[in-house]
């Protein structure tokens, strides 16, 4: 269960998320939509930590994260451009992980086989494919085989076959019962792997509930359509 | 234990690099250099000292300031996983300042080995330009840090502060005090020029030196003042003691910096 309560993030002179407040029971699965800059990945990076709130509160299993760490043993996290250290090779990286995390599961080795990434362990990171980098990211969110998983953009760069392959391996994911969180600017992504969805705009929530709800509502047959018709609807 | 976790990681990531062997080679070359043509005694020391307190500064920030820009995946990465933040600072630090030291020391420590100037001099002197050079190394890799933390978007920034610190505290700041000192020469200045030599951290370590080596005249006029106006050992732990200051107080800041800030 994931709490956000009164979220408030400011750069500087700029409000980027304003008075949010979101509950994500576990084992649901959300998508969160909005318009590039509207505060998807600041939001995530909050839950993460990675950026301080200037106001409000996060609760995951009702415990504030707040200058807590340990929390983090329960999710995995893929970045929306993954950016590793440039020197080490595949494997160093995912042994220097294992040892950060100190909870190695045997889903390494099946997340490897599954993306094909054998070929390329002994290879530094700095000689790799965006795509095969996005592999890498996905690997190190799963392979801890954390309760809660948060997706930035992961399809973004992947080929149509790995696009599909994690694809599968999150659905599967869900119906094995985890948290999952995951933005994207694919419709057909969201409506695919997500039940429940968020619509940001400008640093607020427009919209947080069933995704057939928001269909029904807008009158539409698909998401991509609906969510059209919502961001006119806001800047209009 | 993760933070060691964390060092052994870079370390094996900065020696790929063979910077840092070069780093020590220079020292190596120098030092060697300095003990060939100037005697086993302390004239090879103090000009190893002379120019420990100019390429040590210069590169501690620099490359203390590069190296976090240059890292900036590496902590994106690890802030995502369960790892407190200080664990995280202190991995990062200790990754780039230790093998700097340690370079140092070898790259020091080797000639006056084999060269036997370890027998012929005082033990102290030898351990003092050591201990010194391991201070200064931490204490201005510390500065690079800190600068790097407050320009975290602005590398040009970041890198130029820390080019025109070392400018201003290795190279111009000896000038200004002597301008000072010609200026108002006929006021009772002695404890302003105190003040003065306990803000520069270079200037903490010089006068460290020359009071052990007893040769004040030779480096500066701050240090004069200073050897006369304390004795000589009262001196240096007043040195010693502003030096450790100046080494808490950057990482510190950093610490407090690097805790609050948003990736």
């Amino acid at each position: 269960m994931i709490t956000i309560k009164g979220l408030r993030k400011d750069f500087g002179p700029r409000t980027v998320l304003d008075n949010i407040h979101l509950e994500l029971p576990s084992g649901r699965a959300t998508g969160i939509v909005g318009p590039n800059g509207s505060g998807k990945t600041t939001t995530i990076k909050a839950l993460l930590g990675l950026v301080k709130p200037t106001e409000g509160a996060i609760y995951i299993d009702g415990e504030s994260v707040q200058g807590q760490w340990q929390y983090r043993q329960n999710i995995g996290y893929m970045p929306q451009t993954a950016r590793y250290p440039e020197n080490m090779s595949v494997n160093e990286l995912f042994e220097f992980i294992s040892e950060v995390r100190g909870n190695p599961t045997d889903n390494k080795a099946k997340l490897i086989e599954y993306f094909d990434l054998e070929p390329e362990l002994d290879k530094r990171m700095r000689t790799l494919s965006g795509g095969t980098r996005q592999k890498v990211g996905a690997v190190l969110a799963m392979m801890f085989d954390p309760r809660i998983l948060i997706f930035d953009e992961p399809t973004a760069g992947l080929d149509p076959r790995a696009s599909v392959q994690f694809k599968k391996l999150v659905h599967r994911e869900k119906e094995a019962g985890k948290t999952i969180l995951l933005t994207s600017h694919i419709m057909s992504e969201i409506e695919e792997l997500a039940d429940y969805l968020i619509f940001i705009v400008e640093g607020r929530i427009r919209y947080h509930g069933p995704m057939k709800e928001l269909i029904e509502k807008q009158k539409e047959q698909r998401l991509e359509e609906a969510v059209a018709k919502m961001m006119e609807e806001v800047t209009a | 234990m993760k933070t060691l976790t964390i060092l052994k990681y870079q370390w094996k990531d900065l020696f790929r690099g063979k910077w840092i062997i070069g780093y020590g080679l220079i020292y190596l070359l120098v030092a060697d250099a300095m003990i060939r043509f100037g005697g086993t005694g302390p004239k090879a020391m103090l000009s190893i000292a002379n120019v420990m307190l100019l390429l040590i500064p210069l590169v501690g920030m620099i490359y203390g300031a590069l190296y976090l820009y240059q890292s900036r995946e590496f902590t994106e990465l690890l802030l995502a996983q369960p790892l407190n933040r200080r664990t995280l600072f202190w991995g990062l630090f200790g990754g780039v300042a230790m093998p700097l030291a340690l370079a140092f020391s070898l790259g020091v420590g080797l000639p006056m080995l084999y060269s036997g100037i370890i027998a012929t001099s005082p033990i102290v002197s030898v351990l003092l330009v050591l201990v010194l050079g391991n201070v200064l190394t931490l204490l201005f890799t510390g500065l690079g840090f800190w600068l790097a933390l407050a320009f975290f978007n602005d590398r040009i920034k970041g890198l130029g502060f820390a080019l025109v610190s070392w400018l201003f505290l290795a190279i111009l700041y000896d000038g200004l005090v002597l301008l000072t000192i010609v200026t108002f020469g006929d006021y009772p200045i002695e404890k302003p020029m105190l003040a003065l030599a306990l803000i520069n951290p270079i200037d903490l370590a010089r006068i460290t030196v020359l009071l052990n080596f007893d040769v004040s005249a030779l480096m500066g006029y701050t240090g004069a003042v200073f050897s006369r106006f304390f004795g000589s050992m009262l001196g240096m732990s007043v040195a010693a003691g502003c030096l450790m200051i100046w080494l808490g107080l950057p990482l510190w800041r950093s610490v407090q910096l690097f805790k609050k800030k948003d990736f």
